[in-house]
């Protein structure tokens, strides 16, 4: 059974804590969905950052601090400090941006920044593609977690490429994935699971709802469901029709 | 000094960043802290001394995706 690093979650869902009409909102969304993770950030004080860690901390959920925004490993590896210190925890979601309209992770980057993290005691979830040469780098690293996206960060597009992510998935089965960003619909959570990912993170889908609340239970539903399917051993599927009721003993009419 | 302080250009008397901290008002806030660059953990801001000039960036926590 794979683990982030040492945790088994109750269920397989991650929840940002960004873009909610209201803090209220935010908790609405995390009491309704039971998601047991919430990722978190550190930006300047400007007088509202200790109420909200109070609130956070009311959560009762795992902290995962981000790196987000962060463009080189240096910024990201001194945030990620900062971030221990501050939310308590060797947990550290890794972002290295390359670039900032496609937002897609700096591989380089990303190495060399977990690199540091990972010697430096982190438990390092990198925010990386599908390539399965930059996976293979970041578990020499010491990542014990990678965090595949789905589509772009915010997109909702869903999972962009299926084969490359399956690849993925079957290529190192003893690592725990997170689809992480580009999530839009419950559906793609559910598709994400049934292949055999061990989570999913999203934030904007349920934070840009109509509903939130009512789109964060959707998503933990999906999410039992993918998680369930996954471990009940889909079907193989195949080009022609195969009748499901026997035709033996059909009476001739 | 003066020092900048969240981008913002301060003026601070304390030499130590602790004492500094204080002076901004953050004394009783959680917060973390980097000085150019580079973090400064809360157990080292006593012996962490200021300089004209130096890049003080005071965080906490704040909504993430």
């Amino acid at each position: 059974m794979r683990d982030f690093y040492g945790v088994s979650l109750p269920l397989p869902l991650m929840l940002g804590t960004a873009r909610y009409p209201s803090p209220a909102v935010m908790e609405a969304a995390f009491r309704q969905s039971a998601a047991p993770v919430a990722t978190v950030s550190l930006r300047r004080e400007q007088g509202a950052g200790q109420a909200f860690w109070d609130m956070v901390r009311g959560l009762g959920v795992h902290l995962l601090p981000n790196t987000a925004g962060c463009h080189s490993a240096r910024e990201a590896i001194t945030t990620a400090q900062m971030a221990r210190e501050y939310f308590e925890t060797n947990w550290i979601k890794l972002e290295v941006i390359g670039h900032a309209d496609t937002l897609q992770p700096d591989p380089f980057g990303l190495i060399e920044a977990a690199e540091v993290l990972c010697a430096d005691g982190f438990e390092v979830f990198p925010y990386t593609t599908e390539d399965q040469i930059l996976a293979a780098r970041l578990v020499d690293a010491g990542c014990r977690v990678l965090m595949p996206w789905g589509a772009p960060i915010g997109s909702g597009l869903g999972l962009n490429n299926l084969h490359g992510l399956r690849s993925l998935r079957a290529a190192f089965p003893d690592v725990a994935m997170v689809i992480d960003a580009g999530l839009g619909l419950p559906s793609h959570a559910a598709q994400a699971l049934e292949m055999g990912f061990d989570a999913v993170l999203l934030n904007t889908a349920v934070a840009e709802a109509e509903d939130p609340a009512a789109m964060a239970e959707a998503f933990a539903l999906a999410c039992r469901a993918g998680a369930l399917a996954a471990a009940s051993g889909p079907m193989g599927q195949r080009d022609m029709a195969v009748p499901s009721t026997p035709v033996i003993g059909k009476a001739w009419l | 000094m003066k020092i900048e302080v969240n981008g913002e250009a301060r003026e601070v008397a304390a030499p130590q960043l602790d004492a500094a901290l204080v002076e901004l008002g953050w004394g009783a806030a959680k917060v973390a802290t980097a000085l150019n660059g580079s973090f400064v953990p809360a157990g080292a801001r006593g012996e962490t001394m200021l300089s004209d000039g130096d890049r003080l960036e005071v965080l906490s926590a704040m909504q993430g995706g």
